[in-house]
């Protein structure tokens, strides 16, 4: 049964994404010449202005020039111009780098807050104020004290993805069930042992879907993070393409960043899969 | 012994080993001490002098014992008249302080993927740099306040910028004041008007009432000469139409979506907007003043007191590629070396219609400007002078303008004269030349009267 209606979502999903490859290639159709212009005029003009080419690729180019950077993700043509792989490598590089501090700071943090009631009300104004701000407000104080672009998009990693897995901390660590941390009390179990025995492990489905939700921020944000900095990574790399109008360029990256922003939820959704317990 | 010390000393051995400071009297201490010094060198140039005076002493006498004895009998200070009289030690001493050792070797140079950019881009593929003992990386980079924050903050030593964006970040406009300083100019001309295909039939300024115009950045030569061709015409580029700072690979996109009516831009841009058949030149910037600096190559002043050989070194490279660059047979393989995703990012004929001069105006017809964008590399401290007038006119600075002091603490006119000459150029012989936009002549000893000739101007 189960696996006959995965057989079916598999084939509706093929046939939608058949429909849509349809669609985009008619649309994206050339005209044939527009105009008639002086062959002289012509060659000095693009294939859009000549061909009547849209401005949009089809499927078919992008598929092209997919499979032409797919051959060689790693050459290094200088600073400007480096191979996918190596933008993709240095965006999950500072992804990585943020994210880890952030995990660093935000669970002991959590922990901390969620054990006590009287910093969970301290603190909590501040949290509510710093949350919601977008992570690229940031960028400009960052650039200015920090002075370093690369320290500062790192800092901008950090900054996003500390909210939803302190929050998420917060909350998994005051929410464990009264019943399990009396029996402890009544075990007479130390305070370092009852957090690391029983409220970790209690809280950890919370604090580990807290730490989805970061990843996926962070991913989100280093694109735009590169975009204003410059220099590396695949926010760069849509930037420099861009610049040049290769439209066909820009959404190969677009392809590239879900891809990799969906290997990175799954890799923490299997890690809250071995940590979810049922009650 | 070090090649540093005193070669008019009699009782030096010129071939090893030092005797400064060993002086036989008080009187021959003073002599020499006159002459050139023994005791540690306080500048650079005095150190060159001694550099300089020893080899050519060498040269003279090969025999050391020879030497001795024409300083001990008719003393340092003659021998050093006498050498003179035949020999341009002062000269030489220039030439060799010239070519000093970069302090820093590996630098970092910004720059916007323009055709402005042509000479600081192109200096690193075709061997500008390394020619003059410096590797130098150039990185692109995504807009001019980043540009400018990134200088400001020294992850680059130096940079392309607008040419007047280091006259408004030495004044704080915009960022905090720190002193930056022009050696070069980039390039002159080399932009255009360009506008939508909608509007082939509106050429005349007059009707542009109610339009939206880009411009790259607000201290920007390109904002100025919109906005001075636009009330030329009677438009008030502050009430009648709309400015907006747009970064110009985003111009072509936002002309194409029909967010805006038109734009001055830089150079690869406005052939762009025709190579993608969606917009026109409606004027190149030739046209408003013909010879007008565009984008200019700066620095910080902390840069140049810290590193000065490096300073000059990159000064030279620039120099030299400008020279190379305003040559009209190097154009095209210029268009080919700076086309690759590293440096600019452009279709090479986009590139060679805008360096070679031979384009499409995008509206069937292919125009010859052979000046249509030239490189001179010499930074007129009347150029600054006309920008600080208009960022007056426009209300970007209030109150007491001291043009000629800021014009000259920015514009290293000096430096670069001096340079020029070294490398066998010919600088002009002032700083300072009048010039004529729209046909209006600029007087640059009269700035503040200059101002006021305008009727529409902020606050007027």
């Amino acid at each position: 049964m189960t696996s006959s209606l995965r057989l079916r979502a598999g084939l509706v999903s093929i046939v939608l994404l058949a429909a849509f490859l349809g669609i985009w290639h008619i649309a994206t159709r050339s005209t044939g010449a527009t105009t008639t212009m002086s062959p002289e005029y012509a060659k000095l003009m693009g294939l859009t202005a000549t061909q009547g080419k849209s401005a949009m690729p089809g499927p078919l180019d992008v598929g092209a020039k997919l499979w032409e950077h797919l051959k060689r993700p790693f050459y290094d043509n200088g600073p400007n111009d480096k191979g996918l792989g190596i933008q993709l490598a240095y965006s999950i590089a500072r992804v990585g780098t943020g994210y880890l501090l952030a995990v660093l700071v935000a669970i002991p943090l959590g922990f901390l807050i969620g054990m006590s009631p009287l910093l969970s009300k301290a603190l909590d104004p501040f949290i509510q104020v710093l949350k919601p701000i977008s992570p690229l407000a940031w960028m400009p104080l960052a650039l200015y004290t920090i002075k370093d672009s690369s320290v500062s998009a790192i800092f901008v990693i950090f900054i996003c993805s500390i909210w939803p897995m302190l929050l998420n901390t917060v909350f998994g660590v005051a929410s464990v069930r009264k019943e399990w941390i009396n029996v402890a009390r009544t075990l007479e179990v130390g305070t370092i042992r009852r957090a690391f025995t029983v409220i970790l492990p209690a809280a950890a489905p919370t604090i580990l879907t807290g730490m989805r939700i970061s990843i996926g921020i962070a991913w989100l944000v280093i694109v735009a993070a590169e975009m204003l900095v410059g220099g590396t990574g695949i926010g760069y790399f849509v930037w420099n393409e861009w610049n040049n109008l290769s439209i066909t360029n820009v959404i190969i990256a677009i392809l590239l960043i879900g891809v990799i922003g969906m290997l990175l939820d799954q890799i923490l959704a299997r890690f809250t899969r071995m940590v979810t317990f049922p009650e | 012994m070090s090649t540093f010390d005193d070669p008019f000393d009699s009782d030096r051995n010129l071939q090893a080993g030092c005797v400064c400071g060993q002086h036989r009297s008080a009187l021959e201490h003073e002599q020499a001490a006159s002459a050139l010094r023994c005791e540690p060198i306080e500048s650079e140039d005095k150190r060159y002098e001694g550099v300089v005076a020893s080899a050519v002493m060498r040269a003279m006498f090969p025999q050391d014992v020879a030497r001795r004895a024409f300083l001990k009998s008719v003393g340092a200070s003659t021998a050093l008249a006498a050498l003179s009289q035949f020999f341009p030690l002062k000269t030489a001493t220039e030439v060799f302080a010239a070519t000093g050792t970069p302090e820093k070797k590996d630098l970092k140079v910004g720059f916007i993927p323009i055709t402005c950019a042509t000479p600081i881009i192109m200096a690193a593929p075709l061997g500008f740099y390394a020619k003059h003992g410096l590797n130098v990386e150039v990185v692109k980079t995504a807009g001019w306040a980043v540009v400018r924050d990134k200088t400001i903050n020294k992850e680059y030593d130096a940079a392309h910028m607008l040419a007047p964006m280091p006259i408004a970040i030495s004044l704080g406009l915009g960022s905090s004041a720190i002193p930056f300083a022009v050696p070069a100019i980039e390039n002159i001309n080399g932009q255009g008007i360009t506008l939508a295909m909608k509007h082939k039939d509106k050429r005349d300024p007059k009707d542009w009432k109610g339009m939206k115009f880009a411009i790259p950045f607000d201290y920007s030569m390109h904002n100025y000469l919109l906005r001075y061709y636009l009330a030329e015409h009677g438009i008030d580029p502050d009430t009648d139409v709309q400015l907006r700072s747009v970064p110009p690979p985003e111009m072509v996109a936002n002309l194409r979506a029909d967010n805006i009516d038109g734009f001055l831009a830089p150079d690869n841009i406005c052939q762009r907007a025709i190579y993608d058949g969606v917009g026109f030149m409606h004027i190149l910037s030739k046209e408003i003043w013909d010879g007008h600096p565009c984008c200019s190559f700066a620095a910080s002043r902390e840069f140049i007191t810290t590193a000065p050989n490096s300073f000059a070194a990159l000064t030279r490279a620039i120099v030299d590629a400008t020279a190379y660059a305003s040559k009209a047979e190097n154009r095209k393989q210029i268009a080919e070396a700076i086309a690759p995703a590293n440096y600019i990012n452009a279709p090479v004929t986009v590139l060679e219609q805008v360096l070679t001069g031979t384009y499409a105006d995008g509206l069937g017809g292919v125009k010859t400007d052979a000046k249509r964008v030239d490189f001179d590399p010499f930074p007129w401290q009347s150029f600054a002078v006309w920008m600080l007038t208009q960022m007056k006119r426009w209300g970007q600075i209030k109150g007491e303008v001291d043009y000629k002091t800021i014009a000259e603490q920015v514009y290293l006119a000096t430096d670069t004269k001096k340079l020029m000459t070294e490398m066998g150029l010919s600088p002009p012989a002032s700083a300072y030349k009048s010039f004529a936009v729209m046909g209006k002549t600029f007087d640059p000893a009269k700035p503040e009267d200059y101002v006021a000739s305008f009727k529409i101007r902020k606050g007027a």
